[in-house]
């Protein structure tokens, strides 16, 4: 500090400063070099926040009315309020290796998928800065088969007076995207718990509690035709088991999933298969 | 405020912005009366009685302040882990008892990347900027940021290892602040991410201490490492955006140290204590412009300076208020 004092002791204002001695003009150039090595080190790690976005990883399941992925991460102001309303810790905040998206929030839907346990869509409630928007305004462009048709109808809330949620544009779509692995599609049955004992996500049972979500773990199933992502769908006509067609002409049940859904994860994560037979497509739109 | 107290505040805004602090050309009659009498007289009884005082430090306004940063930094933490929802949220953007608060730097930031804002930003960011002008700027950094606490331990550790000649403190170029404030604005605006949020360590560790650890506190870990063996106090000193946005509201608030020429031993070792010494250039010999001068705008108002202080020639003061009393 006592060096500081003197540096600043700048000649009186009129008359010109002696020039500077030898270890002085040293001291200078080295503090230039200093000043260099900081900002070098500050703008390397800052613009690190290309690197993921430059590497094309797989793209982030966000949370109901989150608008579309790049406004999504302009507009975050990385608060986590979106995180502390969720009854069931659907949202989480991402990490360092996701670049620009530090911070943000996103669903892995597998671990625990968002099933509208909060019945209003309070996440979209409590952020401050409409990056998740039941709404979005005017100038936003729509993902082609975002709109959805109608607002969907949540099951849960099917006999109130207002039975729909509140959301205009879905996250994703789901996909049976492992046909080859699915129960129903082999036409096998299936009996137990559908994640395992060990699986922490929750879910709301309607046939259990309509308030209250309980462990996937507790509530064992038993099926002689598996149907559980049906089953376990809180959107009103999301997803039906239908007779289809194999390619050799013989006659399957299958998991179809139709326009109203959200794309909100709860049959993947139902999914007893490992790795999931059906899962959401983010930011996918519909496509009949 | 006279023409010299004017000059003074257009100088310290300057000071705030990196340029170093110059000797006052301009010094009111009666401190220039006071100065003159200090060069003349040296009152030898008064200066050893100075000195003991000075070996036993005051930590009466570090102490409150640290309680305070660290009650707020929990009430995050309680309102989440215990769904109490007093303070929902993180330090970038929160809800208290359903106000929101909106981090002034934050909301810049997504304001510029993303071109659009909406009502609840602009309210919470409107509570925020009244909130700091009556607290006064940078009362954030001190009594707020978490990584503030941090790098006041790293430069303990830093000030330790200078004892014992391990490291000395390099210093860096202070207009360094102001270019990384202009260029995350422009890289804001120009890329439409809010390039800065992604290294901001004030964020990291506020949704860390609420949300749980992640890699994202390996930077603010290397910066610290930075801190203690290189340049102390480096972010907070050349680097955060954060410290001077609320530097420039700081300009017009009236909470603020002030500083009284009379009883003052020039000795400097408030200025050891500064995290802004160049706020502190008042100090030194000859260079109190009036018999009173408030501090800049940098300054954070942590209070260590009055800690430091055993004659009371620092102390908090509200603009207009002893006029009021
Ligand atoms: S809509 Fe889904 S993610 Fe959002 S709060 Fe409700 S349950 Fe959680
Ligand atoms: S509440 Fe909104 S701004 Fe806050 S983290 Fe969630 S999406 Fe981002
Ligand atoms: S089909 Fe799957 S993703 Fe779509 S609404 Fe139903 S559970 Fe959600
Ligand atoms: S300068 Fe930045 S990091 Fe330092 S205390 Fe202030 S806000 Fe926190």
């Amino acid at each position: 500090m006592s060096d500081e004092g003197k540096t600043s002791e700048t000649p009186a204002a009129g008359k010109p400063p002696p020039p500077l001695s030898k270890e002085r003009q040293q001291q200078a150039r080295r503090r230039v070099l200093r000043t260099i090595l900081l900002t070098g080190g500050v703008m390397g790690a800052a613009l690190s926040g290309f690197l993921p976005l430059a590497y094309a990883r797989k793209s982030r399941l966000r949370p109901p009315g989150a608008l579309d992925e790049k406004d999504f991460l302009s507009s975050c102001i990385k608060c986590g309020q979106c995180v502390q309303v969720c009854p069931v810790q659907a949202i989480k905040l991402a990490d360092l290796v996701d670049g620009f998206g530090v911070g943000v929030p996103y669903i892995d839907a597998r671990e625990q998928a968002c099933d509208f346990s909060c019945d209003a869509v309070q996440c979209i409630l409590a952020c401050p800065t409409g990056s998740l928007t039941y709404k979005k305004p005017d100038f936003l462009p729509v993902r082609d088969g975002a709109r959805l048709a109608a607002a969907p109808i949540l099951l849960a809330k099917e006999k109130d007076a207002e039975p729909t949620l509140n959301l205009q544009e879905r996250i994703g779509v789901a996909r049976l995207t492992r046909p080859e692995s699915c129960l129903a599609i082999q036409g096998k049955g299936f009996k137990g718990q559908a994640r395992g004992p060990q699986f922490d996500g929750e879910l709301r049972y309607m046939s259990v509690d309509r308030w209250k979500p309980i462990k996937v773990a507790d509530h064992p199933y038993d099926v002689s035709l598996c149907n559980l992502c049906v089953q376990a769908c809180p959107i009103k006509n999301a997803i039906s088991i239908e007779t289809v067609f194999a390619p050799d002409g013989s006659q399957r049940k299958s998991p179809v999933v139709h326009e109203p859904c959200v794309g909100c994860g709860v049959c993947e994560m139902i999914c007893p298969t490992e790795p999931a037979s059906i899962e959401v497509i983010p930011g996918e739109g519909w496509r009949a | 405020m006279n023409d010299i107290q004017k000059r003074r505040f257009l100088d310290q805004i300057m000071v705030m912005f990196g340029r170093e602090p110059k000797k006052p050309t301009d010094i009111s009659p009666k401190a220039q009366e006071i100065h003159f009498y200090k060069k003349g007289n040296k009152d030898f009884n008064a200066e050893k009685a100075h000195a003991r005082a000075h070996a036993e430090p005051s930590h009466k306004w570090r102490n409150r302040r640290w309680i305070t940063l660290i009650l707020a930094n929990l009430l995050f933490v309680v309102s989440f882990r215990f769904d109490v929802q007093i303070l929902e949220g993180a330090l970038t953007a929160s809800r208290f008892i359903g106000f929101h608060l909106i981090d002034l730097n934050s909301a810049l930031q997504v304001m510029l990347a993303h071109k659009h804002i909406i009502m609840n930003l602009l309210i919470g960011t409107g509570t925020v900027l009244v909130l700091w002008i009556l607290f006064g700027g940078r009362t954030f950094c001190s009594w707020v940021c978490p990584y503030h606490l941090l790098a006041e331990w790293a430069e303990k550790l830093h000030l330790w290892l200078a004892r014992k000649k391990l490291v000395t403190d390099q210093t860096i170029d202070r207009r360094l602040r102001s270019v990384f404030w202009l260029v995350f604005a422009l890289l804001a605006f120009a890329t439409g991410y809010t390039v800065y949020e992604a290294i901001s360590p004030t964020g990291i560790l506020s949704r860390a201490l609420i949300y749980g650890p992640g890699l994202a506190l390996l930077w603010v870990l290397a910066l610290l490492v930075f801190e203690v063996f290189f340049s102390k106090r480096a972010w907070c000193r050349y680097a955060c955006p954060i410290g001077l946005t609320y530097g420039v509201v700081g300009i017009v608030s009236p909470l603020r140290i002030k500083y009284r020429l009379q009883n003052c031993f020039h000795e400097g070792d408030c200025r050891k204590v500064c995290l802004v010494p160049h706020v502190l250039d008042t100090v030194i010999k000859g260079r109190a412009v009036d018999t009173e001068v408030p501090i800049g705008p940098d300054c954070t108002r942590c209070g260590l300076c009055v800690d430091a202080c055993p004659t009371g020639s620092l102390a908090f003061d509200v603009k207009g208020l002893s006029k009021l009393l």
